[in-house]
C-alpha cells in the first residue's frame, strides 16, 4: 500500500534489458574515474582501466544481442514510457556504435601512452560520450535525442582537446565546442517548434498528431524540421554544416578522429532517421527535397574540396562530407530500403574510416606532428603491408567493385533508383562525385608507391603496435569479406530495418 | 554437373595470382615461371572451351548461375557466346606473351605478375558475364590492376597518365552504373522481380521500357562504352595511358581492354534498348568516321611510335564501332571480326616497339633509321606486321574491316565511303614511319642494335602466324561468331521496325562466305 496515497508520482515501468547497453557503458566509464581516484600509479591506473573499458564493451555488447534475440522472438518495444525504442534498428546502430569504440580503444590504448596523456580519464570520457551514442540510437522522443546528444558531444568537445600541449588540438576543441553548442541549441530550438506544432516531444506522438490532424499553418512545423536538420546536419558533418570538419579531424588526436568519423556519423544519423522517419514520416514530401539539397551539398563540397588538399587527415575529412552526402542519398529515398542501405553504408563506413585513420595515426607518428601527403612519399618501400593496407581501404572507399565500399555505394544508389524520379540524378551525381574523390583516393596511393627523393631524410615510422595492428587488420578483412559476400551483412541490416517502431 | 569451365576462367588466374603473392619476392625466376605457367593453363582451359564451344548455335553455351547477393537481385551468372568467344581466346593468347615479353621487368615482379594475373582474371570475367552488375563489377576492377601496372611500371608521366585514365573510366562508368540500376528497377516495378540477368532484360526492355526513357538509358551506357572504346571526342586518356604503360600494360590495354567498350555496345546497348540504337545509330556511325580519319591523321602527325600505335587504335576501334552500327550481318561479323584481328597485330606492334625500347631507351621516331639494315628480322617483320595492321588481303586485318565497311555500305553508304579512306590513311602513317625508322643507313646506336631473339621471337610469331591464318581462312571464326550476330540482329529486327539491308543472293560482290549466310536467311524466309 503506497503510504502517501493517490498523490504519488507515477513512475513508469522500466525494461532494465532496454537500458542495459547504456546503462553497463556509463557505469564503466563511472567505474574507471572511481578507480582512478583509488589507484594513483598510472602504470597500474591505465591498465586496470583498459580491462574496465573491455569488460564495459564485452557487457554492453552481450546486453545488445540479448536485445536482438528478444526482439526477433517478441518484436520491438518501447519502455520508459516510451522515450525508449528497442528494436532492429537501434540494436544495428548500437552494434556499429560498439564495434567503433571498441577500435578507438584499442587505437587509443599504446597512443596515450606515446603521447604522454592521462589514460583512464580519456577511456572514461569515450565510454560516456559513446554510451550517450547508444541512447541516441534508441531515443524515441525529441527531449531523450536532446539529452543523448548532449553526453555524446560534452565529452568529445574535451577529447578533441585532449592533446592539450598541442595547440592545434586545443584550437579543434575550441571550434568544435562553438560550433557545437550553437548546433544543439538550434535542434532545442527545433525541438521547441516542432512541440509547438504538434503538441508532443515523443516521436509516435508527433506522428499520431500529424496523421489524425490536418494543419492549415505548416510554417512552425516546417521550421522546426529544418532548424532540427540543421543541428543533426552539424553532427552528421553534411555540408554546408560541415565547416568545422576539416579542421576538427585535423587537430583532434587520431584515436578520436576515428571515432568521430564511423561512431558519432553512425549516432547521429541514427536520430536523423528515427526522427525523420517515425516522427515526421507522414511528411516525407517535405523533408526529401531538404535532404536532396543536403546530399548534393556533401556530395559536391567533399569531392571537391578534397582534390584541393594536401593534407591526408584533411583529404580523409572531406571524404567524410562526402560519404555523409552517400549515406544521405540513401536515407532521403524515404523507403524502407533507404533505410536499410543507410544502415548498410553507416556499418561498411564506421571500418573504412576507423582503418584508414589507423594507418594516417601511425604515419603522423608522435605527437600527430605530420600527416601531409609528403610523409607518404615511399612508404610503399618502407612498410609495403601499411602501404597495401591503406590503397585497399582507400579503393574501397572509391567504391571500387569486390571491396565492402562497393556494396554500400550500390545499396545506397538501389535505393535512390528505386525511389525513382530525381533520385536518379542524385544517384548520377552522386557516382561523379565518386569519381573526382577516386581521384584523391589514387592521388594518396599514388603518392605511396612514388619514391622518397634521393637523399631527403625521412622521419623513420614507428612499428605498428598491437591494437592498432588489429584494427588495421580487421578493416582490411572486413573490406574484403563484405566485398565479396555480402549477404550476412545486408541481410542483418534488413532484418534491422523490418523491426522499426513506427 | 559439368565441370564450369568459365568459373574456372576467372578463376584460375586469380587463384595463380594468390599463389604468386604468396611466394618470396627474392626469388624473380619462382615468380615468374609460377605465373607462366597460371598462365598457360588459363590458356589451354581457353583453347578446351574453344574446342568444346558448339559451332552454328547462337545462345550461350557453359551457362553456370549461382545467387550472389540475392536482397539486391544480383546473381552470378556466366556463359558464352560467338560474340565474347574470341575475346576469352585472345585474353588467354596475350596474357602468356605479355609474361614473355616482360623478362626486362626487374622491379618488383611479384607485383608486376600478380597484377598481371589478375587483370586476365578480371577481363575474364567481364566479357563472360551474362548479369548486367556482375559485369560492372568486373569492368571496374579491371582498372585497378592496370592503374597499378601504368602507374608502378610505367614511363614518363605515368602517374598522371594512369590517374587520368582511372578518372576517366570511372566517370564513364558513373553513367553506366545509374543506367543499370534503371533498367533493372524498371524491370522490377513493371513485372515484380528485380533481376539484373541480361537474357531476361534483353527480352523485357524493347517492349517494357518507354522509348524517351530508353533513349535516356541508352545514351548512359552509351557514355561508359565510349570512353572506353574510346570514341572521339572522349579518347585524350588513351594516348596519354598507352604511351606510358609498360609493353604489357599497352599490349592488353589495347589487345583485349579496349574491347569492353564495343564489347559493351554488341552485348548490352544495342540487345537491350534496340530501338533507341537504331535511331540514333547515324550519331555513333558519325563519331566512328570521325574517329577514323582523326585517329589516322594525329597518327601521322606523332613523332612517338608508341603515341602512332595508339592513334591508330583510335582508327581501328573506329571501324568496330562502324561495323557495330551499321547493323547489318556483315558489319556485327566485321565488328567482332577486327575486334580479334586488332587484338593480334596491335599486340605485336606494341611488342616490337616494346623491345625496341629496350634497346634504346627512346620511342621517337626521328632517333631510329636504318634499322632493317642493322636488324634484319625485326625489320621485316615490322613491316609485315604493319601491312597486317593496315589491312592488306592476306591478313586478318583485311577481312575485318572489308566486312565492317561492306556492312556500312549496304544501309549507310556514305560513311563507308569516307571511312574508306581510313585505310589509306593507315597505309600513310604506318609505311611512313617505318620508311623513317627501319629504312636508310644506320648511325651512331642504331647501327649496333640487337636483333630479336628467341624469346621476343616466341612472343611475335605466334601472333603474327594467327593473323595471317585469320586472313587467309576466316571461316573457323566467322563459323562461331556468325551465329551470334545473326541472333543480335533478328532481336533488334523483331523488337523495332527496323529492317536489315540484305544483298540480293545473286549479287556479284558477295564471297562465298557470304553465300551461306544468304542461304540461311531464305530458309528462315520459307
Amino acid at each position: 500500500m503506497n503510504p502517501l496515497g493517490a498523490a504519488s508520482i507515477i513512475t513508469p515501468g522500466v525494461d532494465w534489458l532496454g537500458v542495459a547497453p547504456v546503462a553497463l557503458l556509463a557505469l564503466a566509464a563511472i567505474g574507471i574515474v572511481l578507480q582512478r581516484s583509488i589507484l594513483r600509479r598510472a602504470s597500474v591506473a591505465y591498465p586496470s582501466a583498459l580491462v574496465v573499458a573491455a569488460v564495459g564493451i564485452i557487457l554492453s555488447a552481450v546486453a545488445l544481442a540479448a536485445q536482438w534475440s528478444r526482439v526477433q522472438t517478441d518484436g520491438s518495444y518501447t519502455t520508459l514510457s516510451n522515450m525508449v525504442a528497442v528494436d532492429g534498428f537501434s540494436i544495428f546502430i548500437g552494434g556499429v556504435v560498439l564495434f567503433a569504440t571498441a577500435c578507438s580503444v584499442l587505437l587509443a590504448s599504446r597512443y596515450l601512452d606515446r603521447e604522454r596523456l592521462d589514460g583512464p580519464e580519456y577511456l572514461a570520457l569515450m565510454l560516456l560520450s559513446a554510451s550517450g551514442m547508444l541512447a541516441m540510437s534508441s531515443s524515441n522522443d525529441l527531449i531523450a535525442i536532446f539529452v543523448a546528444l548532449e553526453i555524446v558531444s560534452i565529452p568529445l568537445y574535451v577529447l578533441v582537446a585532449y592533446d592539450r600541449r598541442r595547440s592545434t588540438s586545443l584550437e579543434a576543441g575550441m571550434k568544435y565546442f562553438l560550433l557545437g553548442a550553437f548546433a544543439s541549441a538550434v535542434f532545442l530550438y527545433g525541438i521547441a517548434l516542432t512541440y509547438g506544432a504538434t503538441g508532443s516531444t515523443g516521436l509516435v506522438g508527433i506522428a499520431n498528431y500529424l496523421s489524425e490532424v490536418t494543419l492549415l499553418e505548416r510554417g512552425t512545423l516546417l521550421a522546426g524540421l529544418v532548424l532540427m536538420l540543421v543541428g543533426l546536419g552539424f553532427k552528421v558533418a553534411a555540408a554546408p554544416f560541415h565547416m568545422w570538419t576539416p579542421d576538427v579531424y585535423q587537430g583532434a588526436p587520431t584515436p578520436v578522429t576515428a571515432f568521430m568519423a564511423s561512431a558519432t556519423k553512425a549516432a547521429a544519423f541514427a536520430a536523423l532517421i528515427r526522427i525523420l522517419y517515425t516522427g515526421l514520416g507522414g511528411s516525407s514530401s517535405d523533408w526529401r527535397p531538404l535532404l536532396w539539397v543536403l546530399a548534393v551539398l556533401s556530395l559536391l563540397v567533399g569531392s571537391i574540396g578534397a582534390v584541393i588538399q594536401t593534407d591526408v587527415k584533411r583529404m580523409l575529412a572531406y571524404s567524410s562530407i562526402n560519404h555523409a552526402g552517400f549515406i544521405l542519398i540513401g536515407v532521403q529515398a524515404g523507403t524502407i530500403k533507404g533505410v536499410s542501405s543507410a544502415l548498410t553504408y553507416l556499418a561498411i563506413y564506421a571500418f573504412l574510416a576507423v582503418g584508414s585513420f589507423a594507418i594516417v595515426g601511425v604515419v603522423a607518428g608522435r605527437g600527430d606532428a605530420d600527416s601531409d601527403l609528403e610523409r607518404f612519399k615511399g612508404l610503399s618501400t618502407r612498410r609495403s603491408a601499411l602501404s597495401w593496407a591503406f590503397t585497399l581501404l582507400l579503393l574501397a572507399q572509391a567504391g571500387v567493385p569486390l571491396t565492402a565500399g562497393f556494396i554500400a555505394k550500390f545499396g545506397v544508389f538501389s535505393a535512390a533508383a528505386g525511389a525513382g524520379g530525381t533520385s536518379y540524378l542524385l544517384a548520377l551525381i552522386g557516382m561523379l562525385t565518386a569519381a573526382i574523390a577516386a581521384f584523391v583516393y589514387l592521388r594518396i596511393a599514388a603518392t605511396m608507391f612514388t619514391p622518397a627523393v634521393e637523399g631527403t631524410e625521412m622521419a623513420p615510422i614507428a612499428k605498428v603496435d598491437l591494437g592498432t595492428g588489429i584494427v588495421i587488420g580487421f578493416s582490411c578483412a572486413l573490406t574484403i569479406v563484405i566485398g565479396v559476400a555480402p549477404g550476412l551483412l545486408l541481410g542483418l541490416a534488413e532484418r534491422a530495418t523490418l523491426l522499426f517502431v513506427r | 554437373m559439368d565441370f564450369p569451365i568459365l568459373t574456372a576462367l576467372i578463376l584460375l588466374p586469380f587463384v595463380g595470382a594468390l599463389f604468386v603473392a604468396c611466394l618470396p619476392s627474392n626469388r624473380p625466376e619462382t615468380i615468374r615461371i609460377a605465373g607462366m605457367m597460371t598462365a598457360i593453363a588459363t590458356l589451354g582451359l581457353a583453347l578446351w572451351m574453344l574446342a568444346d564451344f558448339e559451332t552454328g548455335k547462337a545462345g550461350y553455351q557453359f551457362l553456370s548461375s549461382h545467387s550472389w547477393f540475392s536482397d539486391l537481385g544480383v546473381r552470378y551468372t556466366v556463359g558464352v557466346d560467338g560474340i565474347s568467344l574470341f575475346m576469352v581466346v585472345l585474353n588467354a593468347l596475350l596474357l602468356p606473351i605479355a609474361l614473355l615479353a616482360s623478362t626486362g621487368v626487374n622491379e618488383r615482379v611479384k607485383a608486376f605478375t600478380v597484377w598481371l594475373l589478375v587483370l586476365e582474371a578480371a577481363l575474364m570475367g567481364a566479357f563472360l558475364a551474362l548479369d548486367l552488375v556482375l559485369f560492372f563489377v568486373f569492368f571496374e576492377v579491371v582498372l585497378v590492376p592496370m592503374y597499378f601496372l601504368i602507374a608502378g611500371w610505367g614511363h614518363g608521366r605515368r602517374n598522371y597518365a594512369a590517374t587520368k585514365f582511372f578518372i576517366y573510366t570511372m566517370a564513364g562508368s558513373a553513367f553506366l552504373f545509374v543506367g543499370i540500376l534503371a533498367v533493372g528497377f524498371l524491370h522490377q516495378s513493371s513485372t515484380g522481380l528485380l533481376t539484373f540477368d541480361v537474357r531476361v532484360l534483353t527480352q523485357w526492355a524493347p517492349a517494357g521500357i518507354a522509348p524517351t526513357t530508353a533513349a535516356w538509358l541508352f545514351a548512359a551506357f552509351s557514355i561508359a562504352f565510349a570512353v572506353k572504346v574510346p570514341l572521339v571526342p572522349l579518347h585524350t586518356w588513351l594516348p596519354d595511358a598507352h604511351t606510358e604503360a609498360p609493353t604489357a600494360g599497352s599490349v592488353i590495354l589495347a589487345g583485349v581492354m579496349l574491347k569492353l567498350g564495343t564489347y559493351g555496345f554488341l552485348r548490352f546497348a544495342i540487345p537491350i534498348f534496340p530501338a533507341a540504337a537504331v535511331k540514333y545509330a547515324p550519331v555513333l556511325l558519325t563519331l566512328a568516321v570521325i574517329g577514323i580519319i582523326y585517329g589516322a591523321i594525329v597518327a601521322t602527325m606523332q613523332p612517338d611510335l608508341k603515341r602512332l600505335v595508339a592513334y591508330s587504335s583510335i582508327a581501328h576501334l573506329g571501324f568496330v564501332v562502324l561495323g557495330t552500327f551499321a547493323l547489318t550481318r556483315q558489319g556485327l561479323d566485321g565488328a567482332v571480326f577486327t575486334m580479334l584481328s586488332h587484338g593480334l597485330t596491335t599486340g605485336v606492334l606494341f611488342l616490337i616497339i616494346g623491345f625496341l625500347y629496350e634497346r634504346r631507351h627512346t620511342r621517337l621516331i626521328a632517333d631510329f633509321g636504318g634499322l632493317w639494315r642493322s636488324a634484319p628480322i625485326m625489320g621485316g617483320l615490322f613491316v609485315v606486321t604493319a601491312f597486317a595492321s593496315i589491312g592488306l588481303p592476306g591478313f586478318s586485318g583485311f577481312v575485318g574491316e572489308f566486312l565492317a565497311l561492306l556492312g556500312t555500305f549496304m544501309g549507310h553508304r556514305w560513311y563507308a565511303v569516307v571511312a574508306a579512306s581510313g585505310v589509306i590513311l593507315a597505309a600513310i602513317y604506318l609505311l611512313w614511319a617505318v620508311q623513317r625508322a627501319f629504312t636508310g643507313v644506320p648511325e651512331g646506336d642504331n647501327a649496333t642494335i640487337s636483333d630479336l631473339n628467341v624469346r621476343e621471337l616466341a612472343c611475335i610469331l605466334p601472333l603474327l602466324a594467327l593473323s595471317l591464318f585469320l586472313g587467309l581462312y576466316p571461316k573457323p571464326a566467322l563459323d562461331r561468331i556468325g551465329p551470334s550476330v545473326k541472333a543480335v540482329i533478328a532481336h533488334v529486327e523483331k523488337s523495332t521496325s527496323y529492317e536489315s539491308p540484305k544483298f540480293s543472293k545473286n549479287s556479284p560482290i558477295l564471297n562465298e562466305e557470304r553465300m551461306d549466310h544468304g542461304s540461311d536467311e531464305m530458309e528462315e524466309s520459307k
